[in-house]
Order: C-alpha cells, then structure tokens, then sequence
C-alpha cells in the first residue's frame, strides 16, 4: 500500500478502517446464513422441519432472531462485577476478530499481509479465553464459574495440537503468511497441502498420509477451539443450563453467539488456507481469479462448517477429563509422530 | 413357608412382641408391638428360612379411632414367600421404631409417613419432611385434619 | 470413578488438602452447588444439593415433593372407587396405561372380579405399547443429557405412531381414563388390530437404528460405562425394581415372578444386564437394559395380537363398587419398576387409603448411594438412568 504515502493522513486512516472493517461486512452476513443453515440442518437430520412460516421456508427467522435479541431488556445481576461482565463478550469478539485481520479471503484481500500469519492467528484467538474465564467469573454464579473453568482448560490444552497441525502445513510450504502459503498451493487440487503439496512425486506420496492425519486432528482440535460437540463441555445445555453464558441475556449475548459463529469460521478458514488450497481453484486455471478466489475460499470454509453441523448434531459429549485425555494423550503424540515423519521426508 | 409357619417362628421366638395376626385373610398379617419392629426385621431378614430381604412397601395409616398403624409388606426374593407385618402406636404418642438400618429402602418411605401422618420413627437418621415444604404445619393425611388458614402469608383454601 | 494409582507417601494428600512445592499444605473447601428445581436435565422439578470437592461428588442430596398433589388424600374424598382412576394416571403421566392397570387390578382381586380375556388381551396390549413408549422417552432424554440431542428426536418420531393408537382407541394422547374396573372403556376400533401389526413390523428396524446411532457409539460407551454402578445387594436393600433391578444382575420381573393378568400365556424373556461395555449395574447397563426390553415388548404385543378372542370389555359388575372391610397389596412392572397400590377398604363406596408406592420414589432413594466419588458430568447421567418420573415421586 504504497499509494497510501500518496494521500493524506486523514484519507489513509478512512482507508485503513474502511478495509479492516470489510471481515465484519463478511461475518456478519456469513452469520445469517449460518444461523439458518445450522438450524434447517439440524431440524433435517432430526426428521423434522424448523421455521417455515417467516418468510419462504423459514428464510426471514435469523433476521427475527436478532432483532428479538437486540430489544431484549440488558439485565446484570446484582452480585455480578459489572465492569468484566460487560466487557467480556467484547474480549471474545476481539479475540476472534483479530485474528481475521491475516486471513487471505482472496488473492488481492488480506486485512494485513504480515510475514507472522499463522503464529499471529494463535496468539491472538487465545484472547477467546480470557474473554470466557472474565464471563464467568463476573457473573457470579457457580455454574458460569463451572463452565468457564472447564472452557479454559480445555481452550488451552488444545491449543497444543492446533499449533503443532499449524506448524506441520508451515514446514510443507515454509512460510507463516497464510497469503504466501495459498500462493504455494495454487495450481490445481494436487498442489493441495493435503494431498502433500507441490513437490515431487515420491514424497507427495510419503506425505499424503501423514498430512491427511494432520488435517483430520486440526479439525477435531478446531472444534475444540470452538466450544462445539462432541466438546461443547463449558455450554452443555444439559449441565450447566448455559455454562459461563448463563446470566448473559439480549445484546451481551448475541455478542458471544457471533464470536462463537465467527470462530467457527476462523477456524474452518485457517484450516482451508493452509491445507485445502485457499482461494486456489481446484481445478488449475479454470475458474480462478480475484472474484473466483473469493468464490472457492467461502465456498471450502462452508463446506467445513457445515461438517461442524452435522458432527454436532450427531455426536454425544465427551465429559472433561476425557476431553483432557484426548487431547494430551491422543492427538498430540500422533502429531509428534507425524511432524517427526513430515520433516525427515521433506530433508530426503 | 406359610403364613402359619411365620407366626409360629416368631410367636416362639419373639414371645409378647408378637401381639396378633389375622392368618385367614387374603394376604395374611402379623401385628408386632412398635417397640420390638427392629429386632423383628432384623430376623426376618437374616434368619436363612425367611429371608426377607426386599421391603415392597412401608405404608403409614390413620385408622380413624385414635391409631395410627405402619403396615410393612415385606417379600423374599430367594423363597419367593411374602408377609404384612403391622404397628400401631396412639395418636397422643405416635412412635414407632424404625427399620431403616435393616432396610434402606424404608428411610424414604418412613420419611413420608412422618411428612403425611406425623409417626415419629425412632433412631431414623434423617427424619425429616419430604414431600410437604419444610415448614408445613399438620400432618394432612389424618382424617382429623383441617387445611390451615394461611401458610407463609398466602391463603390456602380458595 | 476415578482410579488412584500408588503414590510415593510424600505426595498423598488427604482429601480436601493440597501440598504446595514449598511443603505447606492449603486445605481446600467443599462447596455446595444447587442444581435447581428448573434445570434442564433433571428431568422435571427436582431439587439435587451436590457438595463437590472440585469436580468430584462427595454427597448429593435429593429434595422432592415439588411436584405433590395430594393423590392419596383425594382418593379419600371420592365417592367410589372408579372416581380414582384419572388421579392415578396423572401421578404417572408418561406411562399412565400402567399406573391404571395396576389401581384396576387391585380393586378387583379384592372384589374377586374376574374379567373377560379380551379385557386382559386388550389390557396386556396397551400396557406394553405403554412400556415402549416411555422406554423411548427415557433413552430419548438419556441421550439428551449425554449431549446427543438427535436420538432423542427420532424416538419422539416412533413415539407418535403409538400415541396415534392411543388416540383411535380412547381419544387421548397422553391421560387416557381407559382402563376400568371390571374392564376398559371402549373396545378396540377395527383398524386398531392391522395398525398395531403395522407398527410392530415398523419398530423393529428403528430399534437398531437408535442402538447404531447412540448405544454403541463409542463416545457414549465411554461416557456411560462404569458410571453409577449399582451393586446387587444394595439394589435389593434399597428396593429397587424394574430395569435399575435387572441391570445390576438380577433376574426379577413381577411379569414372570408374581404373574398377573395374561402374561403367562406369552414367550418374552426378561432382560438382565451383564457388565458388557463395563461393570454389571452400569448406567450402560440400564440403558440397554430398557432398548432390549422394548424388543421383548413387541414380541408380546405381536402374540397378543395373534391370539385376541373375541368377546365383552366390560365384566357384570356392581354398580356400586363397595368391597368387603378388608386390604390388599397388589403389585404390577411398569416401566419404572414395580408399581404397588395398597388399598384398604372399610366396606363403604369410598376407599379408607389408597397408598401408590411408586417404583421412581424408591429408586430415587439410592441416587447418594451410587454417585459419591462420581463427577457432575456423570450425575447428571446417573440421575438420567434412573428414569424418574416427578410425577410419580412426589404422587
């Protein structure tokens, strides 16, 4: 951004807001479809039809349900400490939309091209925790303690394995900017990293393995990140009423449900950009293009949530030590395992 | 074993304790003074011919005349036989022991007994109120009951 | 439960202690967390005071009687006997055909009525369609505590095909007034008989398909094994009854062991659980306990189906019902477990006292028992897969 030298202070500050401001525009029509994607999904699995009475088969429900949310009356229980409560859904949102700020939804838009992306995207989305723990806490109420204790513990223990897929694709492309690494995977599905990358064909073929492992503990581990079944433990409706969500009612608590809905994408983003090729087409040159990018980077990072969906509305919980268990004793040695087996194929 | 054979074992056993029975009827009963109901139940559970080791039901009742009675179903699982056992105790000293240590099932049902009708169960260990609220006064299941006026400030009959 | 291995004796620490690095010792508290009459998994209005060491349960302490509606007094009041059965179908409200069954029973063998076969062939069918259906919902919600919110919505699904031959036969849905003394309200439909084969052909599949998607779904086994383990001799102690009986090993169904009504005409065979994913009297155990069981029901049904004579639904008797002065404890296997009514009569039209023992009274009483040393995740389970009915509980 050369040309921002060119103008003025004023006009370069407008342009900074105005092209940090567009992941907003993104997530917060992404959030409305999700809201009725997840809700039509669930109801078809579960033999039955949701809303279909607002709008053509339920379409106008989300936007019903978020002006009910926005009018609702903004109650704070007497006890809570109001100064974390009201700031923690903004901590979680912040947490979830900075990291945004290095995503590549398309080959001419990245929020900020910095050469730390994926080390970035971890630092940043650990806020969420913070922001969870401040809920709870403030709210005052043993349940919301509960769920945010469980939340964070589980949060942290999976960042461990999130880093480590991370840094698997990282060493298969060799560089930490998400941009750099969808550039390295352009071409074609077969430049896909998790079908081994562009490289040779002897190890592309040693690698496929270890890098669909790779890609299927990054997912289960995103899911962890996200607080959704078979994890959702800190809001398990049957338990804990709401977890740490309990006292949060109207406004406060659209703000957690957006910052849930926005990680879920996050996530699933992070895990197309550095494993599925991005906003590379699959099929080569045909149908690529800025606009096109944009067109396969949504449409990959909808294909995953919809796999969130439909895991969630399947799948019973796992209870927390068992959580702790999978993600210590589980997913992080198969990963050791795998980064041992990506690096001494990639030194041959 | 039959109902005869019961009574006999107990009547020998037991002596005074043992104060009447109605052998004849459709489920034959056996009415034991409410003082001995442990020493009772603890034999009838333990002793290997009776073996009654499953309480079906422990019922409190208020038999209109100034008694109230405990009525104790009890069933072997190993000899497949069945037995009533009764106690009565007077409304003016309404106690009973209890058998909650012989079976646990009878800590529940007791509780309910002393909510409903007011039998005081000796050395229950938790002899409280179960279904009414804590602070409910009277015991509703007695035919001499009159619904009280107000409970915490709110009128009860309507 | 959580296993604790051998430490060396210079890291234990007591329970409600920690041992700090510089080699003091913090004692930590228990605290006292309420899990309300309003929760979303206590299967109604059911008050638990959990006190937890961290996450572990120390002592749980049930508080009932939210939901009491003085059954036993107003059977006082009635003026005769079969003004009481619309009471006792509302203390059990999710398998009221039993609890009908079960007050109709003992009337009658102590007016030593007998009624028709068909009436005892009809009864026998609607109580085992009744079993299935609360079968579903109690594996419906277990699932749900579990976090498996889909089972339970593909059981409602099998659930309204049984409440639509509810509905053909008596009208109602869910509080039926079918079952009277001396014989039923109105006789089956034409179509009931071809529906109900229907549906028997239809459930048999959906059982395995819930048992594919949730029972053996390794993420519930693992929830759900050695979890609230029920031992056979405290189950028989506390009275226990019903599938929280047979789960814990013991072979005990009032339909074979104290008989009643026509059951022993039929071939089905009590389910006992047998510790296959984890411990015997596991709360696994008493889940598939309750789906073989729903098996065995549609065998019943299936030959009572089969072999219905012809005939009346309504024995000759009395218009007054007034028994002789006497007593009787009659006992029949609801869902829940055994449903005992014990009715003594003085001779006049009205009932002198009604008692309901109600099987999910009693097998509450031994939810402290089995959940001490359990974590909140696996109370909520435990309390789950005992199946209570506040309705029942509190009468």
């Amino acid at each position: 951004m050369d040309a921002l030298q060119n103008l003025g202070v004023w006009a370069s500050v407008l342009l900074a807001v105005v092209w940090s401001a567009l992941p907003i525009v993104f997530i917060l029509l992404y959030a409305l479809v999700t809201l009725y994607m997840e809700m039509k999904v669930a109801a078809h699995m579960q033999d039955r039809l949701a809303y279909m009475r607002t709008g053509w088969h339920g379409t106008l429900q989300p936007f019903a349900d978020i002006l009910k949310l926005l009018q609702k009356e903004d109650t704070i229980s007497v006890a809570a400490d109001k100064k974390l409560f009201m700031l923690a859904p903004y901590v979680v949102f912040v947490g979830t939309y900075g990291a945004f700020s290095t995503i590549p939804f398309t080959s001419l838009y990245i929020g900020s091209n910095i050469d730390l992306g994926a080390f970035f995207i971890v630092a940043v989305s650990s806020l969420v925790v913070v922001g969870i723990l401040m809920g709870g806490w403030a709210s005052n109420n043993k349940w919301s303690i509960f769920g945010a204790m469980r939340s964070a513990a589980q949060m942290v223990s999976y960042e461990i394995p999130t880093a480590l897929a991370i840094l698997i694709a990282v060493m298969i492309t060799g560089s930490l900017n998400l941009q750099e690494v969808t550039k390295f995977q352009e071409g074609g599905i077969q430049n896909w990293v998790v079908f081994g990358g562009p490289l040779p064909l002897t190890q592309k073929l040693l690698l496929i393995p270890f890098t669909l492992v790779t890609f299927l503990i990054l997912f289960i581990a995103s899911l962890a990140e996200v607080n959704r079944t078979p994890f959702d433990l800190p809001e398990a409706e049957s338990e804990l009423v709401q977890g740490f969500n309990t006292e949060y009612s109207g406004m406060r608590f659209a703000m957690f449900y957006l910052a849930e809905y926005a990680n879920m994408f996050l996530v699933a983003a992070v895990a197309v950009s550095l494993f599925l090729g991005g906003w590379a087409s699959p099929f080569g040159s045909f149908m690529s293009g800025p606009v096109w990018g944009l067109f396969w980077f949504v449409g990959k990072g909808m294909v995953l949530v919809f796999l969130q969906i439909w895991i969630r509305w399947t799948l019973p919980r796992l209870r927390v030590d068992q959580l702790m268990y999978t993600s210590w004793k589980v997913l992080t040695p198969f990963l050791f395992v795998c980064i041992f087996a990506v690096g001494i194929i990639l030194v041959l | 074993m039959t109902a005869e054979e019961i009574y006999n074992s107990l009547k020998t056993r037991f002596g005074d304790a043992v104060r009447e029975a109605k052998l004849d009827a459709r489920q034959p009963w056996i009415l034991v003074a409410w003082n001995s109901m442990k020493e009772v139940a603890l034999f009838l559970r333990d002793d290997p011919a009776m073996q009654f080791d499953y309480l079906m039901c422990l019922s409190g009742v208020d038999y209109n005349d100034g008694r109230l009675g405990v009525v104790y179903h009890l069933s072997s699982m190993v000899h497949r036989h069945k037995i009533v056992l009764k106690a009565q105790c007077t409304k003016d000293n309404p106690h009973v022991q209890s058998v909650s240590a012989v079976w646990g099932t009878a800590n529940w049902h007791e509780r309910e007994a002393y909510d409903l009708l007011g039998i005081v169960f000796d050395e229950h260990p938790d002899l409280r109120r179960i279904l009414l609220p804590y602070d409910w006064e009277g015991y509703p299941l007695r035919k001499d009951f009159k619904v009280p006026e107000f409970y915490n400030g709110m009128k009860v009959p309507y | 439960m959580i296993e604790s291995k051998t430490l060396p004796t210079s890291y234990v620490t007591q329970p409600g202690e920690i041992r700090t690095s510089s080699g003091k010792t913090l004692h930590t508290d228990e605290m006292i967390i309420n899990m309300g009459p309003q929760h979303p998994s206590t299967h109604g209005v059911l008050r638990l005071e959990i006190v937890v060491d961290g996450e572990i349960i120390v002592d749980v302490i049930p508080h009932i009687g939210y939901l009491h509606r003085c059954f036993e007094k107003h059977a006082e009041h009635m003026t005769n006997y079969q003004q009481v059965l619309p009471y006792a179908d509302r203390m059990d409200y999710v398998a009221a055909m039993n609890m009908e069954h079960g007050y109709a029973l003992a009337v009658e063998r102590m007016m030593k009525i007998e009624v028709p076969e068909r009436v005892e062939y009809i009864r026998v069918i609607m109580a085992e369609l009744q079993r299935i259906a609360s079968h579903l919902i109690a594996v419906g919600t277990f699932g749900i505590d579990a976090g498996a919110f889909t089972p339970f919505l593909y059981a409602f699904h099998d659930r309204e095909h049984i409440l639509d031959l509810y509905e053909m036969t008596c009208g109602a849905r869910l509080l039926y007034n079918y079952i009277w003394i001396g014989g039923v309200s109105h006789d089956l439909p034409p179509q009931f008989i071809d529906k109900a084969k229907e549906f028997c052909t239809y459930f048999k599949p959906r059982i395995k398909q819930f048992n594919d998607l949730l029972t053996f779904n390794e993420i519930f086994v693992k929830r759900c094994a050695n979890v609230g383990v029920l031992p056979k001799d405290v189950a028989i102690n506390y009275a226990c009854s019903g599938p929280m009986l047979r789960a814990s090993g013991v072979n005990w169904d009032l339909r074979r062991d104290d008989p009643y009504s026509v059951y022993n005409r039929f071939e089905w065979e009590p389910q006992v659980g047998k510790g296959e994913m984890g411990t015997v009297g596991d709360t696994w155990d008493r889940h598939i306990v309750r789906m073989r069981e729903m098996e065995q029901s549609v065998r019943i049904i299936e030959q009572a189906l089969a072999g219905i004579p012809p005939g009346n639904v309504q024995a000759a008797i009395p218009k007054r019902i007034r028994p002789e002065a006497g007593e009787i404890y009659a006992r029949t296997e609801t869902p829940r477990g055994e449903l005992g009514y014990y009715v003594i009569s003085d001779g006049s039209t009205t009932p002198f006292r009604v008692k309901a023992r109600s099987p999910a009274f009693v097998n509450l009483s031994v939810l402290p028992e089995i959940s001490r040393g359990a974590m909140i995740a696996d109370l909520v389970l435990i309390a789950g897969s005992v199946d209570i009915v506040l309705g029942e509980v509190d009468r």
